[in-house]
């Protein structure tokens, strides 16, 4: 044990970078994922195999890209491939482990949203839109997903479904023809939340030392579903943090202030 | 053939209103110098084609050059929204823009299509998404061998595609690296594909399976140096992170929005002379 402080957004990417195994074929998103897998890279995960949907087959940039097609990806990456290759022969291929996502909102069932706050033809907030994330959603062997945890952000209902979760629950996404085994992890700032293995609700399986439970339940927009056996996450060790740290200044230098993040 | 021609004639003499036009690039080698020259040229009611509009779009939008949107993600990559966007799709300014939204996958794809004189593009994928609720051109078939369902896109056929790349050679083949998008599809997919590029050189001297794109397939190479700016060319340039950041409150409101783009766009011959004047508001900025 150490007594190392850290903060909340600091347990969540360490958190989510313990998911990631070594040799894992991941497909990763920009921002939170971004971070986390290649803290991941970084530590305890030296062979993962780091995908971007710009190209960059193992890429291993020295600092966190701002935008998904940095020249550093390309420039450490065992090979560039076009898009439309990314998503035909690796992801449509069935050849991603792990699709590491971030989203806007997220439901019970680990549907996300990156499209619309709000009517779609008449939007209060209209987001970046899907990328590429309905097909990792979709079929990728798993997903995982990082975001912050709040009741703006966890809804009881979504008001777009970008990318499908468990839709429903239950058998519906298997019913529905998807092809990867969907969300197996979410990863936020309070603690990690799992599928039920039969009905597929999000459950808080892991919650961070320091956060209590009645904390977790206000910060979601649904009744919050408690697993029996909740186990507290491990705190970040010192190696992991220094080197997420160190990461993050060496972004900082390369971009400018505020970088490496979506914000 | 491609002819090698200044920027503002190719876009003069092969962008038409009423186009649909592709501006292609995936955060590396986006064709910024071509987009401020359709701006300049006050070209209106373009069908606007791309996987990722970002800057370069959102000022396309903001000046009232599109009419429609074609595209999978809208955003400023790291910094958040674009402003000029949202603010035509939420209140409708300056005009009403219309949007085709897809996934990253069915645009890839349906390039692909274009490319190969494909009505249409076929993938697994959207299934789940509301997507498909609200954009009637994503539709669903069933493999006539297993019965699989699957998604069909039309494919994409721009009038125009404009790309930035590495080099030309002096007859106008032209040779990209790097991250490379969707661009060769998109230019292989379009009626007239116009590419700006770094630098025209003798010999291109390219690798066997290097991203060649022979003159014969193009209608326009133009010599624009640094014209992906803010935007980069490997091997040539590094992305300018902090314009994007400094775009966020530009974009933000409408006067400062017309303001910019009257005195670096509208009144600057072209692209050097935008660098210029750019060069001196940063200055004044730093001083």
């Amino acid at each position: 044990m150490s007594d190392v402080e850290f903060s909340a957004t600091e347990i969540m990417t360490v958190a989510a970078s313990r998911l990631l195994g070594n040799g894992t074929v991941c497909f990763v998103g920009i921002g939170l994922p971004s971070t986390a897998a290649n803290l991941a890279r970084l530590t305890h995960a030296p062979d993962v195999v780091l995908i971007y949907e710009s190209g960059p087959i193992g890429a291993k940039p020295t600092v966190l890209p701002l935008s998904i097609g940095d020249g550093d990806l390309s420039l450490t990456a065992d090979t560039v491939v076009s898009t439309p290759e990314i998503f035909r022969y690796w992801l449509q291929g069935g050849r991603i482990d792990v699709g590491f996502l971030g989203a806007a909102q997220i439901d019970r069932f680990a549907n996300i949203n990156t499209t619309v706050i709000g009517p779609y033809d008449a939007p209060k907030v209209r987001l970046p839109g899907a990328g590429g994330a309905p097909e990792i959603a979709a079929q990728a062997k798993e997903v995982f997903i990082v975001l912050k945890q709040n009741k703006k952000a966890f809804v009881e209902k979504l008001p777009f479904i970008t990318s499908a979760g468990f839709l429903d629950g239950g058998d519906a996404r298997e019913k529905a023809g998807i092809p990867g085994g969907g969300p197996t992890a979410v990863i936020t700032d309070l603690g990690i939340l799992t599928p039920d293995p039969v009905t597929r609700e999000l459950t808080l399986t892991s919650i961070h030392p320091g956060v209590t439970v009645e904390q977790v339940k206000e910060a979601t927009g649904w009744d919050l579903k408690i697993a029996a056996d909740l186990k507290t996450t491990e705190i970040p060790d010192a190696a992991a943090l220094t080197a997420l740290r160190d990461l993050q200044a060496r972004t900082a230098k390369a971009h400018g202030q505020n970088a490496g993040g979506e914000g | 053939m491609a002819l090698i021609t200044p920027l503002r004639e190719a876009v003069s003499s092969l962008i038409h209103d009423g186009d649909t036009v592709a501006l292609e690039g995936f955060t590396h080698l986006i064709p910024h110098a071509a987009g401020h020259e359709i701006i300049r040229q006050g070209k209106k009611d373009l069908t606007l084609v791309r996987m990722t509009p970002d800057l370069i779009y959102d000022q396309l939008i903001g000046m009232g050059c599109a009419r429609k949107l074609i595209f999978s993600w809208g955003g400023n990559p790291g910094v958040g929204s674009l402003h000029r966007f949202r603010d035509a799709v939420e209140q409708g300014w300056p005009h009403r823009l219309e949007t085709v939204e897809h996934s990253h996958a069915g645009m890839a794809n349906a390039y692909v299509a274009g490319a190969s004189n494909l009505p249409f593009a076929l993938l697994r994928g959207y299934t789940g998404s509301d997507l498909p609720k609200v954009n009637p051109w994503i539709r669903f078939v069933e493999c006539p061998f297993t019965g699989e369902k699957l998604a069909a896109i039309p494919s994409v056929r721009p009038d125009v595609t404009v790309i930035h790349a590495q080099k030309a050679d002096k007859r106008g083949n032209v040779l990209l690296w790097g991250i490379l998008g969707v661009q060769k599809e998109a230019a292989l997919a379009a009626k007239r594909a116009i590419v700006t590029v770094e630098e025209v050189v003798d010999e291109l001297n390219a690798p066997a399976n290097a991203c060649v794109l022979p003159s014969w397939a193009l209608a326009a190479v133009c010599p624009v140096p640094g014209g992906a700016y803010p935007s980069y060319a490997q091997d040539y340039s590094q992305r300018d992170n902090k314009f994007y950041k400094d775009w966020d409150p530009i974009a933000r409101n409408r006067d400062s929005f017309l303001a910019w783009m009257k005195r670096h766009v509208l009144e600057t011959e072209d692209f050097a002379g935008f660098m210029r004047v750019l060069g001196e508001s940063v200055a004044r900025e730093t001083v």
